[in-house]
């Protein structure tokens, strides 16, 4: 469970996140959406203790994120933020096997090139794992700090807008694996999204951010009605249901002054 | 069952193979460097070589690792600590230890121990003016590049002014320290340099895999739980510690580590530490000795090697910039 008590982020005068108390749960898929600037890859970061909050508490299985041993938690909760240059020429093997470092401090066991392998093949990368990862385009690159992510096996794990430069193809594929990393290894993901019907079909809860506050939570069906996307994104969205799931049409917007 | 378990098949192996390869140049280096050319004498000229071939090679290795690490935190390839102006605050400190006490003062204290408090107060200072560049508040390479540039011009101006204004005799006794250059080593700090480098790099040797993970980034060496703060701040003071020990010996020496990095970056398939660190160092060594070997044997100059360890690295600086390796 990841408590966020009252957390708040300002620079100077501007606050960017004021005041958010928040419970996710353990367990399944989180997506936090919202329109730019409303907060929630600071949030994310914050939770990920990538940056430091102004005050607050955020609470991850009761360990205060800022206060714990940096390597404790990295065995618990897993980050992986959207721009991840690296200026070491890397192998994709080289960069799942960091997901290690936490369990093993660099000296990979036997055990520890398991976990390579298993997440390797979780991504489908097995083929790809002795490339350099200049070599590969950005969605396979994409994957592979995924991999690492999987390969750090820990409870938690926070994505911050994984989808950002995928085609719809690797997007669906990225949002399967959430499903799966989910459904059959039992992690709580913690997403950042932008796309309201990929949260809207993948995940268990949406948190809606809008102004560096929290103004809507729930399941998928109570956030995704036409009133709900009003307050959040401040357009008109059709709201249709396909499939089961409840999509949203918004790409035709009256004309306004 | 994965049949390869290390980290990337092969690369390790090969790695470990260049620096053997390395070592045997190195140690045909520094054979060269003592024996050729000797008419005579053999022991007196023997031992004076040996001073200095030990001078090069604590020189080549604190260069080299101080690059390596600086490069390593900054996330960069193309900043050094020279570039960033940490010699050239040594500098200032020297000189302003000249200033408040002047020369005779100070040849009244042990010239080991005025070497010691000086490196200590440069390692204090280097940690407090260049940790804000280092802990995630600058995020342009440029303005770190500016920064450093900036800086060290200040700490340059600063000692030239004190300079000005001290006694000519004194200004002589600072002129012969910093014009040290890898002919005319200072001698007299060869053991405390000796110790203070084998310290720093049992420190670096213990600390590699976590280098290696902070070679990822900020952002990613915190996510996998490497200590990120006190972690860089421990790399910085090694760093300062270094460099105050290698302009010590042989003063300001800008673009050397530059060229040695790149070349063990270049000629190591691995961004593993275990591997990269050693091979700078020897690279260095090679360079050091095996340049002032040629350049003193072979085609008798006195004092080039500096220059011509300068110019190339200065080109390669510039070819790097140009070719936007910066990122």
């Amino acid at each position: 469970m990841i408590e966020i008590r009252d957390v708040r982020k300002s620079y100077g005068d501007a606050t960017v996140v004021q005041g958010v108390n928040l419970t996710l749960p353990r367990g399944g898929v989180t997506a936090i959406i919202g329109p730019n600037g409303a907060g929630k890859s600071t949030l994310l970061t914050m939770i990920g203790r990538l940056l430091p909050m102004t005050s607050g508490q955020i609470l991850v299985d009761g360990m205060d994120v800022t206060h714990a041993a940096s390597n404790a938690l990295a065995r618990r909760l897993s980050i992986l933020r959207q721009d991840n240059h690296i200026a070491a020429r890397l192998t994709v093997r080289d960069l799942v096997a960091f997901g290690r470092y936490p369990h093993s401090h660099g000296r990979l066991t036997r055990e520890d090139g398991v976990h390579v392998a298993r997440a390797l093949e979780f991504l489908g990368l097995t083929h790809l794992a002795n490339r350099f990862l200049d070599e590969l385009s950005g969605g396979q690159r994409q994957r592979a700090h995924v991999a690492m992510v999987v390969c750090q096996d820990t409870d938690y794990i926070l994505l911050d807008e994984p989808l950002n430069n995928l085609d719809m193809k690797h997007a669906v594929g990225m949002m399967q694996l959430m499903r799966r990393m989910a459904d059959d290894l039992g992690k709580t993901i913690v997403v950042v999204l932008h796309d309201i019907n990929f949260a809207s079909c993948y995940a268990d809860h949406i948190v809606a951010m809008r102004d560096g506050r929290v103004i809507r939570k729930g399941a998928p069906a109570a956030i995704m009605t036409a009133d709900a996307m009003r307050a959040i994104y401040d357009i008109d969205m059709h709201i249709e249901e396909i499939g089961g799931d409840r999509i949203g049409v918004f790409y035709r917007q009256p004309a306004r002054d | 069952m994965p049949a390869d378990l290390t980290a990337s098949p092969g690369s390790g192996r090969s790695g470990g193979l260049i620096l053997l390869a390395l070592l045997v140049i190195a140690l045909f280096a520094c054979t060269a460097f003592m024996t050729v050319g000797v008419t005579g004498g053999w022991a007196f000229v023997l031992q004076l070589r040996a001073v200095k071939l030990a001078a090069l090679l604590l020189v080549g290795c604190a260069i080299a690792l101080a690059t390596v690490l600086f490069q390593t935190v900054s996330g960069n390839r193309i900043l050094t600590p020279s570039i960033m102006g940490f010699d050239a605050l040594y500098i200032l400190i020297q000189t302003s230890a000249v200033f408040a006490i002047g020369a005779s003062g100070l040849n009244l204290v042990d010239k080991r121990l005025l070497f010691l408090g000086q490196a200590a107060l440069m390692t204090a200072f280097a940690a407090l003016l260049y940790r804000w560049l280092f802990t995630g508040a600058v995020r342009s390479l440029h303005l770190l590049l500016l920064a450093g540039v900036v800086l060290g011009m200040l700490f340059r101006s600063v000692s030239n002014i004190l300079q000005r204004m001290i006694d000519p005799n004194e200004f002589v006794v600072l002129q012969d320290r910093f014009f040290a250059s890898f002919n005319t080593v200072d001698t007299t700090l060869l053991g405390i340099a000796a110790v203070i480098i084998a310290l720093a790099a049992i420190a670096i040797w213990r600390m590699r895999a976590t280098l290696d993970v902070l070679g990822l980034g900020r952002d990613a060496a915190i996510a996998l739980g490497v200590p990120y703060k006190r972690t860089t701040m421990t790399v910085l003071l090694l760093v300062a510690a270094l460099t105050s020990t290698s302009t010590a010996l042989v003063g300001p020496v800008a673009f050397f580590g530059l060229l040695v990095a790149n070349m063990a970056y270049a000629l190591i398939p691995s961004h593993r530490h275990a591997l990269t660190l050693p091979a700078a160092a020897l690279i260095a060594v090679i360079c050091l000795v095996g340049g002032q070997t040629v350049l003193e044997r072979v085609f008798a100059f006195n004092t080039a090697l500096a220059i011509i360890v300068e110019f190339l690295g200065g080109i390669v600086f510039l070819f790097m910039l140009v070719r936007g390796a910066v990122r």
